[in-house]
């Protein structure tokens, strides 16, 4: 009898379900956009962690006689010619290597954006789900604090809280925190409130279990999905957001560099040395872009109605098709 | 205020004169009481009514805003609406990946990269400061970037949901022009969500223009908050923020009011 109504058998179920994983990163994959997004996101990634394996020359090395060289300029020896590794994205007002600097402020633009998302994603999330799940007064006064927070623009909130706080990277990323949880709580409130009224929580009920194990067993992982693909989204505006407030002098301050920081330190040079903007600039942009890139990918994959065209147009070399 | 080579004495006497030496609560009811009556202080920094100062600031902030929304919102609307016509063809993905650069935009990068191509090397516009054309161009141009992105993003996917559903199965079937489906059957009932996400961008750009006014010298709210902001100049911030979140009640207001008129089946009681 009980053989009857098992569609799948426990070990179907796990082997197509870690099947259909590979076919998604497989379709990714395959996707030049999204392969292309993914290599840069890999390369950032790989930045951060070996700076100093990577990076040609030491960040913080000054040298006033090789102040603002530009791109591929070489340093000179004693009879003018040019000796040791070229300075491939030239060099700042101090005489340092911009491309080492670059590597590694990727290590500070990517901690701050990722532990705040993580911070903020957390507070969101476990908000949502308990304002979607008890409803009632909780859900009432939750969702009034995250509309009184959604009418404040971020970046406003972002440097009054600085301002009161004072600067620094745990502050920073604190604040950064605070201003986003609100994107997270509204989507895991609607998903919780889509699932609350499905049979399977009302059976969870049934036999018994305790609300906190319902949250957690049954709610959080079937709200999952959509909240990662937020969560990539909000790494890009956290990154975003720091180089913002570091640009403005309200973010992450020297000694420390990150990448608003850099532009900042290269504007009064814009007439005669473009390249100390441009290129921390563009490798903020490439990482932000990456990650949009990647999340609407995710978007069109979790999707049940696109995955099958996303699939069928990304995955089979045969038709000629990708 | 006093200088750096003030006495203690002295320093102790502004601050009491400001009223800094009370407890939090006490300053707070201070400030909410003169709050209500509009009346925000003097600037610690110009020494006049730091809510007139913020008030002089509004007409660039609005040529601003209007200016970059007025291009924004129609170009975007065009964009994503041919996206959601043609789904899954190289035009919609080409539009995908320049509404996601619009989207990812470093707005202070652009607009320093923007004044050393068209500012410096060509001298075609002005680097900075207030006037017309070739003060606004830049500006400009560099705010519509993010909100048009935006707006294209999600008018295709508001289209998308539309151009499914069963009364454009009966306009086709009626034999209807393809642009009066488009444009009347398919775009106003997917107005909502793009009426939403334009409001949201034109309150963003009403006061959260800080870093693209900054660049530009712009003198509007997001310059002043700024500048405030660096001299910690507490009277004049919270002028600031209380117009900021006067105009974003606004907008909101015009946001909600415009479903009536979008959707009929929405009534306020």
């Amino acid at each position: 009898m009980s053989e009857e109504i098992t569609l799948f058998p426990e070990e179907q179920t796990a082997r197509s379900r870690s099947a259909s994983r590979w076919l998604i990163v497989r379709a990714l994959l395959r996707d030049p956009v999204s392969f292309a997004a993914i290599t840069i996101l890999v390369l950032i990634l790989i930045s951060a962690v070996g700076a100093e394996l990577i990076a040609p020359f030491d960040p913080l090395e000054q040298d006033l006689k090789l102040r603002n060289m530009p791109p591929m300029a070489r340093a000179l020896d004693e009879n003018d010619s040019p000796v040791g590794f070229p300075f491939i994205l030239g060099t700042d007002p101090l005489g340092r290597d911009i491309l080492s600097r670059i590597i590694f402020g990727a290590r500070v633009s990517l901690t701050v954006g990722l532990s705040s998302a993580l911070v903020s994603g957390l507070i969101g999330t476990l908000l949502g789900i308990i304002a979607g799940y008890y409803r009632g007064a909780a859900d009432d006064i939750i969702m009034r604090l995250v509309d009184i927070q959604m009418s404040i623009p971020v970046l406003l909130l972002a440097l009054l809280v600085l301002f009161a706080l004072g600067s620094g990277f745990l502050n920073l990323v604190v604040v950064l925190a605070i201003v986003r949880w609100m994107a997270y709580t509204r989507l895991a409130r609607g998903q919780t409130l889509a699932l609350r009224n499905s049979p399977f929580i009302d059976a969870a009920i049934a036999i018994g279990n305790t609300h906190t194990r319902i949250l957690f067993r049954h709610i959080v992982p079937n709200v999952a999905s959509p909240l990662i693909i937020l969560g990539t989204l909000e790494v890009a505006t956290l990154i975003l957001s720091e180089a913002g407030l570091s640009f403005l002098g309200f973010g992450i301050q020297l000694p420390r560099s990150s990448w608003g920081l850099m532009i900042a330190g290269g504007r009064q040079y814009i007439t005669s040395a473009w390249w100390i903007v441009a290129f921390p600039g563009l490798t903020i942009f490439l990482t932000t872009l990456s990650l949009n890139l990647l999340a609407a990918s995710l978007r069109s994959i979790s999707d049940p109605v696109q995955r099958e065209r996303w699939l069928r147009n990304r995955t089979a070399p045969a038709n000629g098709n990708s | 205020m006093v200088g750096v080579e003030a006495s203690e004495e002295r320093v102790q006497q502004v601050r009491d004169q400001l009223g800094l030496n009370d407890p939090i609560p006490v300053q707070y009811a201070r400030f909410a009481a003169r709050a209500i009556l509009l009346d925000f202080g003097d600037s610690f920094w110009q020494k006049t009514s730091s809510l007139r100062l913020v008030i002089d600031r509004l007409p660039a902030t609005f040529r601003l805003a209007a200016a970059a929304f007025l291009l924004a919102a129609p170009i975007g609307i065009l964009l994503g609406a041919a996206a959601a016509l043609r789904p899954q063809t190289y035009l919609d993905r080409i539009i995908n990946i320049l509404s996601l650069g619009g989207v990812s935009m470093v707005d202070f990068w652009m607009a320093l990269m923007l004044i050393i191509v068209f500012a410096v090397q060509f001298g075609w516009f002005k680097t900075s400061g207030y006037g017309g054309f070739s003060y606004m161009a830049l500006p400009t141009l560099t705010l519509c970037l993010s909100p048009l992105g935006r707006i294209s993003q999600i008018t295709r996917s508001a289209m998308l949901d539309e151009m499914n559903r069963s009364h454009i199965t009966v306009a086709r079937a009626k034999g209807l022009a393809e642009g009066r489906i488009v444009f009347v059957h398919a775009l106003k009932n997917a107005a909502i969500p793009v009426v939403t996400i334009s409001g949201d961008m034109l309150s963003s750009m009403l006061n959260g223009a800080i870093l693209v006014e900054t660049v530009f010298a712009w003198p509007g709210i997001g310059y002043l908050t700024l500048q405030a902001l660096q001299r910690r100049d507490l009277p004049l911030v919270e002028a600031t923020v209380f117009v900021v979140a006067c105009m974003v009640i606004v907008v909101n207001l015009l946001v909600d009011l415009s479903y009536v008129y979008l959707n009929p089946r929405i009534r306020f009681q």
